[in-house]
């Protein structure tokens, strides 16, 4: 049995999803990654500055893809969703531990004003950013090998524990790291920070090569553990691969030559982590676990994906134009960080409307007002008798 | 203790556990994400009418509060949406094709609330002061749809409606019938009020003490009476609400409700019992109104009201004192809140003053801690009125429960983190409170929130903008507390 077009269409709507959540995702739990690694108070002030910059307007939004994610494959997909859900509750569980941490660390951080405390819930941020990525990781390491099973009984820690999904483990975070190094050499440049361009554009040439250099090994891993799609990664899934390949080295090479273009360097990074997602989705086709169970089998009834149809063609009416107001208004230098209210306050404690005044109302004449309150009390006890009179509801 | 139950049934006691307490502490923020908007935009709005500095400095400074609160908000989300999966996949992969709907439209909403809590936020300074209060608009919608759509969901899990079954797997959706089943209107409405309701009171609540302490000036009457009449609103058509939904749940969902009420057998002229404990089948304690159940659900003392006895053991609920006190909790809360706004608002009516007594004022303090309690007593009506049921004689909670091993250690890790999401979520308010009034308003430049665009086209318009905006922009740069900028 093919998969009907709706199945297709909502999966297709997955892997966007996905790779959304992959790229401004990963790009922010990279940047808990270079805040982790740039080193003591002092040396790491400048770069932690630009870390903290650039993640604080899009990490809930980030969320909120990740969510997108959930839901999609719960009402999608049911039974791939229950099954991975209970064979790798393990990294699962600590990727979730790894959001919590991140979001408590970023929640406090920003107010804690004593130095140990803002060291503790910073050093929590970004030990959490290495956490969540790496078990995501093995988890899609996990599906597709196809080691999760479709009815499983408990934990399966033999799906998430092969070298193939260790492997995609250390692969997302490297991912990760390449992204948001990327990302951040722009955010520098938008900045005018030169040092840490060049700071950032070193760290995205290492994190790039590193990346290839696992994406290689678990490539390899993968003509092992899982033929069926490394036959398709290197069939009909090969042009993507070699998109993502080529937008790799074109990044690399654009950071070599100093080349910074804001649009096209985001772009080609862009690229070659959406593309290696998606050719990873055409790799399991037409299989949701990779050769147990297919989509046909495992994705909701049609009445189901055509609502998730509408709700994405509303998100995107929605979310869009919202999103577009945000940038728009952001570009446009309409929204600012820091809000002082010393205006207000001098106003308030100086204006006519100062300390210790009553609200100046025109009072009404108190028999008015009786006789309103008179009338409302009438109301309200003919309504309630009205309620409780016998017959006048259903009995 | 799960070992005992090892072979073929699944305990579901921890994971039971785990997502009440889950829910439970999402739920508070929820109603901040809900309906606090609406009370920072009712203070910006009294601002901008009557030019009043006061009611505009209320505004700013709670929209900032709002956003520690709903960041805290989006953590303890995506932990419940985990968590749908991770203890319940037994619910989601059977009906997550019908469930999974209504939290779809709800992601919508999410980010629609994100999106312009971000705008609202970060507005105030540059956007003109009408546009900044239509950009709090999406927010306050965004926050009831969302919240009539998630409720949805909960509602299914007691009204079942919408799809067909073969073979023991969902063969048809209707979406319609799943996002409006029975119980939507009914738990939608209920859960919106209280939000504002919990807002309301939490906010008037804190803004009591200081009146108590003496602070009586004007800003801290306005921030006591603005959430406070909102509150006070909402919790008359709560009462009245709330009766009409205990004579839903007497039609929809029998065994709940008696449960709620101990009607132990099927009875005319059931009593109404207040208080009371329930051991082995036998009331102790308790105060009887003879007949007054009755009389509640059908308006006539001969009504026949169903009793636990209508179902076998098995699937009537367990802890019906929980839920009969819970119940009764909840009902005699949302009385005590009704009273305080009814004195609170008969004496504006007659005075147009905030009531100054110590008698209203020490209740008042408590309302939002009352406010919560209610709602807290209301879910554990609701979801453990439920059980055995996770979707209402449809599936059972232990068939639904994950058999992976390990929720108790997740149980523990998920208590552990909330006491500090909560210590966090009371904490940080409280030190910006504390730093409003004992700073002067540079320091207050400095202050930063969790999340917001940043800063950097402001400093990339700080040469060309506006005298008025750049030197706050750039005042704050020395300051801004990232970690290692204080280091000597």
């Amino acid at each position: 049995m093919n998969p009907s077009p709706e199945t297709i269409a909502v999966a297709a709507i997955l892997f966007v999803v996905l790779a959304a959540y992959a790229l401004f995702g990963g790009a922010d739990f990279g940047g808990g990654i270079w805040d982790l690694v740039a080193g003591g108070p002092a040396r790491g002030a400048a770069p932690r500055e630009l870390i903290d910059e650039s993640i604080t307007p899009v990490w809930e939004a980030n969320h909120v893809w990740l969510v997108f994610i959930l839901v999609l494959l719960w009402t999608a997909f049911p039974p791939a969703f229950a099954a991975i859900m209970t064979a790798l509750f393990v990294p699962l569980s600590l990727s979730l531990l790894g959001i919590v941490l991140r979001g408590v660390g970023f929640a406090f951080r920003h107010t804690a004003r004593r130095m140990r405390v803002q060291q503790l819930t910073g050093a929590t941020f970004a030990t959490s950013s290495l956490i969540t990525p790496f078990f995501m990781g093995t988890v899609v390491g996990a599906v597709a090998t196809g080691q999760v099973p479709v009815h499983p009984g408990g934990n399966v820690p033999a799906a998430w524990t092969s070298p193939t999904a260790l492997l995609t483990g250390f692969l997302f975070v490297a991912a990760c790291a390449y992204v948001s190094a990327v990302f951040l050499v722009l955010e520098a440049r938008q900045r005018g920070r030169h040092e840490l361009m060049r700071y950032f554009a070193l760290r995205a040439t290492a994190a790039g090569a590193v990346t290839g250099g696992l994406a290689g090994g678990t490539f390899f891993e993968l003509s092992r553990s899982a033929p069926y799609v490394y036959h398709r990664l290197t069939g009909i899934s090969l042009p993507l691969v070699a998109i993502s390949i080529a937008a790799g080295i074109a990044v690399l090479g654009m950071l070599w030559l100093r080349w910074y273009h804001p649009l096209i360097l985001r772009a080609t990074a862009a690229a070659a982590v959406a593309t290696v997602v998606w050719g990873w989705g055409l790799a399991q086709y037409p299989y949701l676990f990779p050769t147990s169970l297919t989509l046909p089998s495992g994705s909701a009834p049609s009445a189901t994906l055509d609502a998730e149809f509408v709700v994405a063609g509303l998100a995107v009416v929605l979310v869009v134009p919202g999103f577009a107001i945000l940038y728009y208004l952001q570009q446009r230098g309409l929204l600012t960080e820091a809000e002082s209210d010393a205006d207000l306050r001098l106003a308030a404690h100086l204006g006519p409307a100062g300390v210790g005044r009553p609200a100046a109302a025109e009072p009404e004449p108190v028999v008015a007002r009786i006789g309103v309150a008179a009338v409302l009390v009438t109301l309200a006890v003919r309504a309630i008798r009205n309620v409780f009179s016998p017959g006048s509801r259903r009995g | 203790m799960t070992h005992v139950l090892a072979v073929g049934a699944v305990n579901p006691v921890p994971a039971r556990s785990q997502m009440g307490s889950s829910l439970g502490f999402h739920i508070i923020l929820a109603c901040f994400g809900v309906a606090f908007a609406a009370v920072t935009m009712t203070a910006e709005w009294i601002g901008i009418k009557r030019n009043d500095p006061v009611a505009m400095l209320l505004a700013r400074r709670w929209s900032k509060v709002m956003a520690v609160l709903v960041a805290v908000g989006a953590v303890s989300g995506t932990v419940l949406s985990y968590e749908m999966g991770l203890l319940w996949p037994g619910l989601m992969g059977r009906y997550g094709a019908a469930i999974g709907l209504p939290f779809s439209l709800e992601g919508i909403f999410f980010f629609l609330e994100a999106i312009f809590v971000g705008v609202y936020l970060y507005g105030w300074r540059r956007l003109s002061p009408w546009a900044h209060w239509w950009t709090g608009m999406p927010i306050v919608v965004s926050g009831i749809l969302g919240a009539i759509s998630v409720v949805a969901a909960n509602s299914w899990m007691n009204s079942p409606a919408g799809y067909t079954l073969k073979d023991g797997k969902i063969n048809s959706v209707d979406p319609v019938s799943v996002f409006f089943n029975a119980s939507t209107p009914y738990e939608a409405t209920h859960m919106i009020l209280a939000a504002y309701m919990v807002t309301g009171f939490v906010v008037a609540g804190v803004y009591a003490v200081g009146l108590l302490r003496g602070r009586r000036d004007r800003y801290h009457r306005l921030g006591f009476g603005v959430p406070f009449t909102i509150a006070g609103i909402a919790a008359p058509l709560q009462v009245m609400m709330g009766d009409v939904i205990a004579r839903f749940i007497a039609s929809n969902q029998p065994v709940k409700f008696a449960a709620m009420e101990y009607v132990l057998t099927t009875q005319r002229d059931a009593p109404e019992w207040l208080g009371g404990i329930l051991i082995n089948g036998h009331e102790y304690f308790g105060i009887s109104i003879p007949a007054f159940d009755s009389i509640l659900v059908g308006f006539n003392p001969h009504t026949t009201v169903i009793g636990l006895n209508s179902v076998p053991a098995s699937q009537q609920p367990p802890l019906d004192t929980l839920i009969h006190l819970s119940f009764d909790l909840m009902v005699g809360i949302g009385f005590f809140l009704f009273v305080l706004a009814a004195w609170q608002g008969w004496w504006w009516w007659f005075h147009r003053r905030v009531l100054m007594t110590a008698w209203f004022l020490v209740p008042a303090a408590l309302s939002g801690v009352a406010a919560v309690t209610a709602m807290e007593a209301g879910w554990v009506v609701t979801e453990v009125g439920r059980q055995p049921w996770i979707v209402y004689k449809v599936l059972l909670v232990s068939t639904a429960v994950t058999p992976s091993s390990g929720v108790t250690v997740t149980l523990a890790v998920i208590l552990a983190l909330y006491a500090i999401l909560t210590v966090v979520s009371i904490g940080t308010p409280m030190i910006m409170s504390r730093r409003w009034r004992r700073e002067g308003p540079a320091e207050e430049d400095a202050e930063q929130v969790p999340y917001g665009p940043s800063s950097a086209p402001a400093g990339a318009f700080g040469a060309g903008a506006t005298g008025a905006g750049a030197p706050g922009a750039s005042g704050a740069e020395p300051r801004a507390p990232v970690g290692g900028a204080e280091a000597p």
